[in-house]
């Protein structure tokens, strides 16, 4: 606790901590200064100077966001000049974007177009030469348009501070600057993981994910395709906000209702999917313990996690549990199991998931997870994504009646759900792999020490005479972090939970934007949508994957048993590295 | 002539290799990023891309990182440059005395532009800041030697000379 | 336990010792000017004729090195000195005037008259001026002197020149009389009728006033300079151009670290910092933040590391201060700098310095070699328990590195882009340690001070700004070079008096200070002081030290985008207002001297100046407008006739020009062949026209034309 210190604000005193920046302690005494680079979770930057103010005594402007507080300051937010200042910054800014906002896919959601709006941008007086970029569309999960970047540098500090991964840089200078990855390579054949953090923080459209919402569109249109969808947990957790929900508002079956009127002939669950992926990993722990098997065993549900895997630790794939994600796992399911079920040539069946995540559209088109040359997941699009597309259809979310998943693979358990939050997988691992192990259930199934949005989170559980230590890391750059460890400690934990994402898929790079007044990766938002989750899982009858009758059916009548030869091949996969290698710098300092 | 650049980009890998055993496994390695990259820049006439890749993995700094330090040093270059270097003195006596006509004319003759290299591979064509001397202004230099008291005719001289010099004792 | 005072003793002793040995069997000795500036002027291919000559036998002679004298105009230069002769300086050699001087001075004791600053006269009166007797006693013996010599009417017979420390600082004032190379010690004004009388003109040697240590007279090398040095006080460059920086010997001899074995012996680093206080030295790098508060800021914050950096990352296009005193004297600087760790607790300290200065870092390197190697640097220095080494950091080709944390990001490895202050880099600098960081120049006015006191330093110059400043002086004036002047000094002083004033008579228009960061001040501000405040009243800054001054036929708008263009091509980038402010003003300067320049552009500078002034990050876009705010204050006309009148009067911007052929024209068709895209036509004898519309305005006719018939508009 700092102490207590009075500050003028525009010659009003106000009493507020001291060891805090200007825009800190106005936050909270209810002045909202303009922002554009300054972001709570990441370094400051204070390169955009929109949020600067007048200080009595200094010289010049200075930046809020960087700017400590001293007893007796006396700060001005809104004198004439500064006002003015501030708003030729923003024009300086608008003059060298391409300012096609009616055609922009953040059309509404950019910060930019907010902010020119409430600077009262009327006129502009400097318009000269633009900056000319190509798009880099090269990728499948991230799309890449320099032209709309305004350098506020969000995506190089999360890319490199939160995630690890450092594929952006700035490069060049002056206004030459440019954001870019090593060698100005294309982004499909730079290190990226593809978690698309960078879309989330870029105020603009800067960065997004490869649209596939025409392709979709155009496929819903084809008579002679039976159309299958699944979503993912976390989609249900977030989907309400971008049509004004609070966050935290579960949207589950007007999410199934909407996808119906969409076209899509059969709505199932990725969920399901993720009690497969429990039966199998948890099967696969077993094995591994009572094997000699290699330990610890990491999770594999994390497309942008693998990615990284495969680039930055190859060293480690003997350490990555085979096991598909649930999309994948479930994808693969729908093109075998339910082709056969309902008799239709799984060619002729179109494959779509809804993710909350960009990198599951590199996951989709991975060779490793062809089914005798067929995609197990045709198309991926991500949870905004289908907010547009419900919105472009015109389908009323907000009234919309609810609606039941599909059978027969639309029923799953509590397990799944919780999934989409950090230390899902683990928990729900837990419950299973526990009652496998001792052949008693699992009583107190809610361990709290792996929820919430710790970075690093540590947990042991008894197996009867068996303790099973655990460890549960979201965000890449944890990831690096635990792994730098258990390379040097191996046998400090048996298995480890792994999300890309902060807070995991619920915080995953297709989300919704943040809204007026929220930030991405906001921990509250975080939170809330895991909150949703939790609560699916607790009102659930079933809330252990091994009880879900739908996956006892599917193994009796299909895959056998867990880790059966044909499970194998419908349900597990493999992995190799993958270049450019991927560098983790020793001590993570780099600005 | 292939195999001769393999061998040289063989000899150039050894050396950086060599060199950099200097800033394996030392505290803040990543600190002497600029240092390294000056000595790939002595060694291979250019930031090479192998170099850098090199250098990632061997002091452990993201390849990225260090593509934005490079391109944001002038004193860093990218390309593969020409035989010879001509750097332009754009400083400010150099510029009172026209030195922005001289590196037109340059241009012209060189059929280049600045930060790159003429098209038979002969020349790069770079701007200076000062090159401290003033009292010969307006001036050029080519590898180490400065030209001074230049005009666009007699710069295209010194061009020509060089060129012929050159020739001469091949 | 041996003093470290005591072991300085020692080393100095060996020192001169061993300079005695190597010059004493040569007769004459040679130095030649090798700083870069003289090299690229070409004093290389001179030295290799000198040392050709040594090589074959064919003169005996001692030959060396000396650093930048501070003469650009006149270089290289040469000096030889004789036992029983004048002095001589030689300027502008060339080869052949090299061989000459070998053939004619060396062989045949014949002065090269065309070639030689001074030494023509039949006697040659030099007064040490160096730092350490840049003092009241010594100005008033030289005023008697000139006023007895001339009341004796001997001016046609005596020179009286300046000499850089002669070493020997203990005996001053101190007068060397050639050619008999008489040396006084310990002169009083009295003395001065005595030695006119006695020993100008019945040619009597004074032996009372004999200098007594016959062994340093040996060693005494002496340069006078010309007149303007009489404006001019060195302190900084008090051993550039005097000794050889690339032997430690000479520096010890010319008191180096001196003021190193004062520290460690008697002072504690608290008494360190108040003597620099005391001084009031500022901040040579352009601000001129209170050295000493500096100081004792880095040294009160408590940390397990300290870092001491030394900025040499000199990036004004025109200022090559730091080049120059690095080439001459680095040692200074690395004196400068030990102690300053010893001040602040550190035991690190780095050199940042431009690749593009090869010369500089090797005189660098090889001092610093030389101070490890006389235990000057390294582990225990002098035996005082005190340990501080330094390591050479290169830049490579940005100017923003000369801010300071930018300058750190480098140091760290990382692109060169500020970050906001506070913290300052006195509480988290390198690597988040406590950092104290100095340009050259501050550092190299460190040993002096603390040798002669904060006081001392603190009586030269004005009220707020003390001691003295390196400027480099260029641009459209007769003397360019390097020069050093106490603060104070007015622009008209160093521009006519120092400068010599502008070639061809040309009219002043304008000097520019501060380079990049600093502003074009008018003929109205030419008794402007020289100390930091009256030039920021004025609307320019001190900066780090370039001046340029610009004459009646450069236009003020051209120079101030010059300088804009400067700034925005090393903009870093990171900050809004300076990476796109600064492009926008640059366009909108294009247009104005491409002639379409619109009504209110003037405005519009201003008001994204101003804004850019205020807002930018760090201090390269904090005064990137200036050039162009103190042009549109100072000469504001000359925007607004480029602007509505389309004209430069200057006749500098060539779209704003207009050739016509007059009345005079002969029809001789010169210039009609000369035209490179035949806009000219006319027969033969009548008078021709220039076609307005095909007319490129190359100038080409204009300068062909032998009858004043092409009239320039």
């Amino acid at each position: 606790m700092g102490k207590t210190i009075t500050i003028y604000v525009d010659n009003k005193p106000y009493q507020v901590e001291d060891n805090q920046t200007i825009m800190q302690a106005l936050d909270k005494i209810g002045y909202h200064i303009p922002r554009l680079c300054f972001h709570p979770k990441l370094s400051i930057e204070g390169a955009c100077r929109v949020c600067i103010v007048e200080v009595e005594g200094q010289k010049n402007y200075v930046a809020s966001c960087a700017y400590p507080v001293y007893d007796g300051m006396k700060i001005y937010t809104n004198s004439a000049d500064l006002r003015r200042a501030r708003r030729d910054i923003v024009e300086l800014i608008v003059d060298n974007h391409p300012m096609d906002c009616h055609t922009c896919d953040r059309n509404g959601t950019c910060e930019l177009q907010r902010l020119t709006y409430s600077m009262g941008i009327k006129n502009r007086h400097f318009v000269g030469e633009r900056k000319r970029y190509e798009k880099d569309v090269s990728f499948v999960s991230v799309i890449r348009d320099p032209e709309k970047c305004i350098l506020c540098g969000r995506c190089v500090r999360v890319c490199s501070e939160i995630q690890g991964v450092f594929n952006l840089t700035y490069a060049y200078r002056g206004f030459k600057t440019v954001v870019t990855t090593a060698f100005d390579m294309p982004m499909a054949e730079s290190v990226c993981s593809a978690c698309g953090q960078c879309v989330n923080v870029c105020p603009t459209a800067a960065f997004l994910e490869k649209n596939n919402t025409q392709e979709l569109f155009e496929k819903l249109r084809d008579p002679n395709l039976v159309k299958v969808v699944q979503f993912a947990p976390s989609v249900r957790a977030a989907i309400g906000e971008a049509f004004g929900f609070p966050a935290g508002t579960p949207k589950e079956k007007e999410t199934v209702a909407a996808l119906r009127k969409l076209g899509f002939d059969y709505v199932f669950d990725t969920q399901l999917g993720a009690d497969f992926t429990i039966m199998e990993e948890a099967s696969e722990l077993l094995y591994r313990l009572k094997n000699n098997g290699k330990l610890p065993m990491i999770t594999s549900c994390s497309a942008a996690w693998m990615k990284f895997m495969e680039q930055f630790y190859p060293e480690l794939i003997p350490n990555v549990s085979t096991c598909k994600s649930p999309m994948s796992m479930l994808g693969s399911l729908i093109k075998t199991y339910f082709a056969q079920k309902i008799n239709v040539d799984p060619k002729k069946i179109l494959s779509v998931a809804v993710m909350c995540c960009t990198a599951k559209k590199y996951e989709a088109a991975r060779p490793e997870l062809m089914l005798e040359g067929m995609r197990a997941v045709d198309i991926v699009i991500t949870t905004r994504e289908l907010a547009w597309m419900i919105k472009s259809a015109g389908i009323d979310f907000f009234n919309i009646e609810p609606e039941e998943f599909d059978d027969p693979l639309g029923i799953s358990s509590g397990g799944g759900a919780i999934f989409g939050a950090t230390g899902g997988v683990m928990e729900s691992a837990i419950r299973t792999a526990y009652e496998l192990y001792t052949g008693e259930t699992l009583l107190n199934i809610e361990i709290n020490s792996i929820r919430g949005m710790k970075g690093i989170k540590e947990g042991s559980v008894d197996f009867g005479d068996m303790r099973i230590n655990v460890a549960v890391v979201h965000g890449l750059g944890n990831a690096s972090k635990i792994l730098e460890l258990i390379k040097k400690h191996p046998e400090k934990y048996h298995f480890i939970e792994i999300m890309g994402c902060p807070g995991g898929c619920i915080g995953g790079g297709g989300q919704p934007y943040a809204g007026i007044n929220s930030i991405p990766l906001d921990e509250d938002i975080l939170m809330k949508r895991a909150e949703a989750l939790y609560g699916i899982d607790r009102k659930k009858t079933i809330r252990r994957a091994h009880e879900n009758p739908v996956v006892k059916r599917v193994y009796k009548e299909f895959l056998g048993e867990p880790l059966s030869e044909k499970a194998h091949k419908i349900l597990h996969t493999h992995y190799q590295q993958k270049y450019p290698k991927g560098i983790i710098p020793k001590e993570m300092t780099l600005r | 002539m292939q195999k001769e650049n393999l061998q040289n980009d063989d000899l150039n890998l050894k050396s950086l290799r060599e060199f950099l055993k200097n800033f394996k496994d030392v505290p803040r390695a990543e600190s002497n990023l600029i240092t390294i990259l000056h000595k790939i820049q002595e060694i291979y006439g250019y930031l090479d891309k192998t170099a850098i890749e090199e250098v990632a993995t061997t002091i452990s700094v993201p390849t990225s990182h260090i593509w934005g330090v490079a391109t944001f040093y002038h004193y860093f270059k990218l390309k593969k440059p020409g035989k010879h270097i001509i750097s332009v003195c754009l400083g400010t006596a150099c510029y009172i005395k026209g030195a922005e006509e001289i590196l037109r004319k340059l241009k012209e003759e060189l059929n280049t532009d600045i930060g790159d290299v003429s098209p038979d591979g002969f020349f790069s064509l770079e701007e200076a800041r000062c090159l401290g001397a003033c009292s010969l202004a307006p001036v050029i230099m080519i590898d180490n030697k400065v030209y001074g008291n230049l005009t666009p005719q007699s710069v295209i001289q010194v061009i020509k000379e060089f060129k012929r010099k050159y020739k001469e004792q091949k | 336990m041996v003093k470290p005072i005591e072991i300085l003793s020692q080393k100095k002793q060996e020192a001169i010792d061993r300079l005695y040995n190597k010059t004493h069997f040569s007769d004459k000795l040679i130095y030649v000017g090798m700083a870069s500036c003289e090299i690229a002027a070409g004093s290389k291919e001179v030295m290799e004729i000198f040392k050709e000559y040594a090589k074959k036998g064919l003169i005996t002679t001692y030959i060396s090195q000396k650093g930048c004298v501070g003469m650009c105009s006149l270089e290289p230069t040469v000096d030889i000195l004789e036992k029983g002769k004048m002095p001589v300086r030689y300027i502008k050699v060339t080869k052949d005037v090299a061989k000459k001087i070998v053939e004619e001075h060396i062989k045949k004791n014949q002065i090269v008259k065309e070639n030689a600053l001074f030494g023509t006269k039949q006697k040659s009166i030099v007064i040490c001026k160096g730092t350490f007797c840049l003092n009241n006693k010594n100005q008033q013996v030289v005023d008697r002197l000139i006023k007895e010599i001339k009341n004796e009417n001997l001016e046609d017979k005596v020179e009286v020149c300046f000499s850089s420390c002669l070493g020997f600082c203990e005996e001053g004032p101190i007068m060397i009389i050639y050619p008999d190379f008489i040396v006084y010690s310990k002169i009083s004004q009295e003395d001065v009728v005595r030695i006119v009388k006695e020993t100008l003109i019945d040619g009597k040697v004074i032996e009372d006033l004999l200098v007594k240590n016959n062994n340093l007279v040996k060693l005494v090398r002496v340069y006078g300079t010309f007149e303007s040095l009489k404006k001019q006080k060195k302190i900084v460059l008090r051993n550039c151009g005097v000794i050889d920086p690339e032997n430690i010997d000479e520096y010890l001899l010319m008191r180096g670290y001196e003021a190193l074995a004062k520290v460690l012996t008697f002072m504690t680093p608290k008494q360190v910092i108040e003597e620099i206080k005391k001084s009031g030295l500022r901040g040579r790098g352009g601000a001129g933040f209170p050295t000493g508060l500096k100081w004792e800021l880095t040294a009160q914050q408590q940390s397990d590391e300290k870092f001491v950096i030394c900025n040499a990352d000199e990036g004004d296009p025109g200022a090559f201060m730091d080049r120059s005193t690095i080439e001459g004297d680095p040692h200074s600087i690395i004196e400068g700098m030990i102690i300053g760790g010893y001040a602040i607790g550190s035991n690190k300290g780095i050199i940042y310095i431009r690749a593009e200065y090869p010369l500089a870092v090797e005189r660098l390197k090889i001092a610093i070699e030389q101070a490890r190697n006389e235990g000057f640097l390294g582990e225990n220095i002098l035996g005082s328990g005190f340990s501080f080494d330094i390591e050479i950091r290169l830049g490579a080709g940005a100017f923003v590195c000369g801010e300071e944390t930018a300058l750190i990001h480098s140091i760290e490895g990382h692109r060169g882009m500020p970050r906001p202050r506070p913290p300052y880099p006195s509480v988290s600098g390198l690597f988040d340690k406590p950092t104290l960081i100095n340009n050259v120049e501050t550092w190299a006015n460190i040993p002096p001070i603390i040798i002669l006191g904060g006081e001392w330093f603190s009586s030269m110059g004005t009220q707020k700004s003390k001691g003295t400043k390196v400027f480099a002086l260029a641009g459209k004036i007769n003397n360019t070079g390097l020069i050093e002047v106490p603060m104070g000094v007015t622009l008209r002083e160093i521009v006519y008096e120092i400068g010599g004033g502008i070639p061809e008579n040309k009219k002043f228009k304008a000097v520019q200070t501060g380079g990049p960061s600093g502003g074009c001040l008018a003929e109205i501000h030419l008794d402007t002081p020289v100390d930091y405040e009256s030039l920021t009243s004025a609307g320019s800054i001190m900066g780090s030290g370039g001046m340029i001054v610009i004459d009646e036929h450069s236009c003020m708008v051209a120079v101030s985008k010059f300088f804009l263009e400067f700034t925005q091509n090393e903009s870093c980038g990171k900050c809004t207002p300076c990476r796109e402010g600064t492009k926008r003003m640059l366009e909108i300067l294009t247009r104005i001297v491409n002639g379409e320049g619109k009504e209110g552009d003037i405005e519009k500078l201003e008001r994204l100046g101003n804004m850019i002034k205020k807002a930018s990050l760090c201090g390269l876009g904090q005064s990137a407008p200036n050039p162009v705010l103190s042009t549109i204050k100072n000469f504001r006309e000359e925007y607004e006739e480029h602007i509505k009148e389309k004209k430069c009067r200057a006749h500098f911007c060539t779209n704003l020009l207009t050739y016509e052929i007059n009345e005079k024209c002969v029809g001789c068709s010169a210039c009609k062949k000369v035209c490179p895209v035949e806009a000219i036509s006319g027969s033969a004898k009548q008078r021709h026209t220039i076609n307005q519309k095909v007319c490129i305005k190359c100038g080409a006719c204009w300068r062909v034309c032998k009858f004043e018939a092409i009239s320039r508009l």
